[in-house]
């Protein structure tokens, strides 16, 4: 071979070598590519349907409406009332279950065994499908003979009609949530509680320094992060509550658990309304969008200054 | 001699002879119980097969959606007769009722070739049928070339075929000029009084005669039984609340679920007709209705009735059939009776639920599919069902008149009484429309409204026409 050959040679191979090295990242983020396809399409569809008038058992009157379908729910009382129970729920189960999950984490940070197995069973509740949860409860919280309705008549309540009553419906439904969901909130924020630094609290030890002081000023600050992810989590989960609902009153009594999932659930399913049932899933991802941002950007806060701080 | 055992038991299913010839001779060849049933399932099968290619579509393979109910077990038990019929093979998912019409509506809407006939209640034809999802049933039913001769069509309770017919235009009477035969019918309930006689006795009541009687009858039981309460009826937020008792009470009380007018609807749930049910109603599952009426489904006012939790029920007769039935705890202490809620009215107007056979139009199936349904909701299977299984009530005249069947029905007290005095009334009292779903959940979810006391009979009333109409005039139907 001729010099001049070989540097040609080597001249393609570097070219060569070098375009690979260029489409490198474009092949590696492929798959995420297409991932991101994938979830697009159908959020697409739905897209498009909230634009139509489009009722399956009557497609004869189906076509392009615009924002018509999005001003006709929002000017609809029912859909007020399912934000507003939406909203009820989503509180009261995210900030009951961070209390309860952060208690229960501060009783078993201590690695001792009987914490151990505390812990893991603890955690069996979150093992347990929604629905299936739902209908246990359903079975306990039977008038009849649920062994719940048995407890609380037996402190005078012998009338308490739990899920069947829209003055208890709600309350009963966040019992069910709090049951599966508690070890969630425990677990992430025991996970937590065992990776802080234990430097702060020896120091504070040997200070002398009230608990009510460390557990304000040292431990609930280092350990935001943490808890602003749980509550995340928790809160773009139960803003979209649907199986324990659906299982234990199909969203009655009366409209009193008309969450958004189970309204567009029986739009679309018993109601054949794709575009009605394609607006309130709209409107739902708009709301959890835009909540899930107002979390991420505080959880980056947080992280910086975490940062900042070592 | 085997021939002359195959000529006897063909003679008994052309009506040459009777059934006590049949058992008689059956005992002089020393044949079995066990042996004639199979005997007699051969006969059948060969006379079926005579005047009809039931092997045209031999070697293929059928796929039926079926919801969890006695009608598919006897379906089930009996599909090696259609098997051996045709040549053909038949698979089945069945879900439960909860969750059924949701993987209907799922498989149909998604124009799935996965099933080719289904379980349907007349009621979500009217959705699925204009939807373009269903077959017309009609196309075969007038075909003479894919009609088996003795189908008998005609045999089929006149009100029954009406009721599963429709033309689709909302406010068109059912099995009108211009309607489509969007399922066949297969099995039917109509709603009544089931009660514990035990219970009845005991506490010293009666059979009660109308709406305000039952109010009385219940508070007593609630109050003197010990335990059980006095009447079960649904109460879940679902369209399934309205249409058993309280449609049935609702309708001999004159009340109207819309008017139509110049091919408009408008509700009529606020007419003093409905107002004047309803508060007794209300009134009624307040007083003595389960303490969770709100989560009440069609399993739960059976199986309370069956453990002697509840004293009556007012809803399907066929649901107080199956409680009498098993291991239930009050098995044999159950009776039946015609209700008429309204105290002017004699007879009962019962609202009916039909179970049926529909064919989907996405089937790659399609003549296979009807010779199925054909098979399904013929005088054979269904006579199999009601002699053999827990078909009731059967949707053919023939097997009502059926001794073996009329001597199994006469074990339960009343019910031969009580649907031969509720049948001449006994049809779908809804106006057919495509909201249906929608409308009478809204209804129900009211209903439950009004029962808690979060809203007086009256204002709940009016508010629920007043959003009706609204949905109506919205979809344009009003």
């Amino acid at each position: 071979m001729s010099e001049s050959a070989e540097i040609a040679l080597h001249q393609r191979a570097g070219v060569a070598a070098s375009r690979g090295a260029r489409l490198l990242p474009y092949a590696l983020s492929l798959p995420a590519l297409l991932v991101c396809i994938g979830i697009l399409i159908p959020f697409g569809t739905a897209a498009w349907y909230s634009l139509q008038r489009y009722n399956l058992a009557m497609p004869f009157t189906r076509g392009f409406i615009g924002w018509s379908g999005y001003l006709d729910v929002l000017s609809d009382p029912d859909f007020w009332n399912t934000v507003e129970v939406s909203a009820i729920y989503t509180l009261a189960t995210v900030v009951l279950e961070l209390l309860l999950g952060l208690g229960i984490a501060l009783l078993l940070r201590e690695r001792t065994r009987l914490n151990n197995i505390v812990s893991i069973a603890l955690l069996l509740p979150l093992m347990t499908a929604p629905a299936i949860a739902a209908l246990m409860w359903k079975l306990m919280t039977n008038p009849g003979f649920g062994v719940l309705s048995w407890i609380v008549g037996a402190f005078g309540l012998t009338n308490f009609k739990w899920a069947s009553d829209p003055n208890t419906a709600m309350l009963t439904v966040v019992l069910v949530d709090i049951w599966v969901y508690t070890p969630f909130m425990m677990i992430l924020l025991l996970a937590g509680l065992r990776s802080l630094p234990t430097q702060p609290f020896e120091a504070a030890r040997l200070d002398g320094v009230p608990g009510r002081f460390v557990f304000f000023r040292i431990t609930l600050p280092m350990l935001m992060p943490y808890i602003v992810t749980a509550t995340l989590f928790r809160l773009l989960d139960s803003i979209q509550q649907f199986d324990i609902i659906y299982a234990m009153t199909q969203g009655g009594p009366g409209d009193s658990l008309m969450v958004f999932q189970v309204r567009a659930y029986l739009e679309f399913f018993q109601y054949t309304n794709v575009g009605r049932s394609a607006v309130l899933m709209m409107i739902l991802w708009a709301i959890t969008y835009a909540l899930s941002n107002v979390f991420v950007k505080q959880w980056l806060k947080l992280r910086e200054r975490s940062h900042g701080a070592q | 001699m085997s021939d002359k055992i195959k000529a006897m038991f063909e003679d008994f299913v052309a009506g040459r002879v009777g059934r006590r010839e049949l058992l008689r001779d059956a005992a002089r060849f020393g044949i079995g119980a066990s042996a004639a049933g199979m005997l007699l399932n051969a006969a059948q099968t060969r006379a079926l097969a005579a005047d009809y290619d039931w092997k045209a579509h031999q070697g293929k393979a059928l796929k039926v959606l079926l919801n969890k109910h006695p009608y598919a077990d006897a379906m089930i038990a009996d599909i090696e007769s259609f098997k051996n019929l045709t040549g053909m093979s038949v698979t089945w998912d069945i879900f439960p009722e909860d969750v059924y019409f949701d993987k209907v509506t799922a498989a149909l809407s998604s124009h799935s070739t996965e099933y080719d006939a289904f379980m349907t209640g007349a009621y979500q034809t009217w959705q699925y049928g204009p939807a373009g999802w269903l077959v017309d049933l009609d196309e075969y039913l007038k075909n003479p070339a894919k009609l088996a001769p003795n189908y008998d069509w005609d045999g089929i309770l006149a009100g029954l075929r009406s009721s599963t017919a429709w033309s689709g235009k909302p406010g068109d009477a059912l099995g009108g000029p211009g309607a489509k035969q969007w399922c066949l019918p297969w099995g039917f309930e109509v709603n009544n009084v089931s009660y514990n006689q035990r219970i009845f006795d005991k506490v010293g009541v009666h059979m009660p005669k109308n709406l305000p009687d039952m109010l009385e009858v219940a508070a007593k039981i609630t109050k003197d039984a010990g335990g059980p309460y006095g009447i079960g009826v649904r109460g879940s937020r679902s369209w399934a609340t309205i249409h058993p008792g309280f449609l049935s009470g609702y309708t001999n009380y004159g009340g109207k679920d819309f008017e139509v007018r110049g091919g408009k609807l408008k509700a009529a749930m606020n007419s003093p007709q409905s107002k004047e049910f309803t508060k007794l109603w209300v009134e009624m599952i307040q007083k003595s209705g389960p303490k969770n009426w709100a989560t009440y489904t069609w399993y739960q006012v059976g199986t309370d009735l069956g453990a002697g939790a509840s004293g009556m029920i007012y809803d399907a007769d066929i649901l107080g059939y199956f409680m009498d039935g098993g291991d239930n705890k009050e098995r044999g202490h159950l009776a039946y009776g015609a209700f008429a809620a309204n105290p002017n009215e004699t007879a009962p107007t019962a609202n009916v639920w039909i179970w049926s056979l529909a064919m989907s139009n996405f089937s790659k199936n399609k003549d296979a599919a009807w010779d199925f349904i054909q098979w399904a909701t013929g005088t054979d299977h269904l006579l199999f069902g009601a002699r053999k299984m827990d078909m009731v009530n059967p949707v053919r005249t023939k097997i009502w008149e059926d001794p073996e069947f009329k001597e199994k029905i006469s074990k339960y007290p009343g019910y031969l009484e009580q649907y031969t005095a509720t049948a001449p009334k006994a049809r779908i009292y809804f106006t057919p429309q495509p909201l249906f779903f929608n409308l009478t959940t809204d209804w129900a979810a009211a209903l439950q409204q009004m029962v808690a006391k979060q809203v007086p009979v009256d204002e709940g009333l009016d508010k629920l026409a007043a959003s009706i109409d609204r949905q109506l005039k919205s979809a344009g139907l009003g």
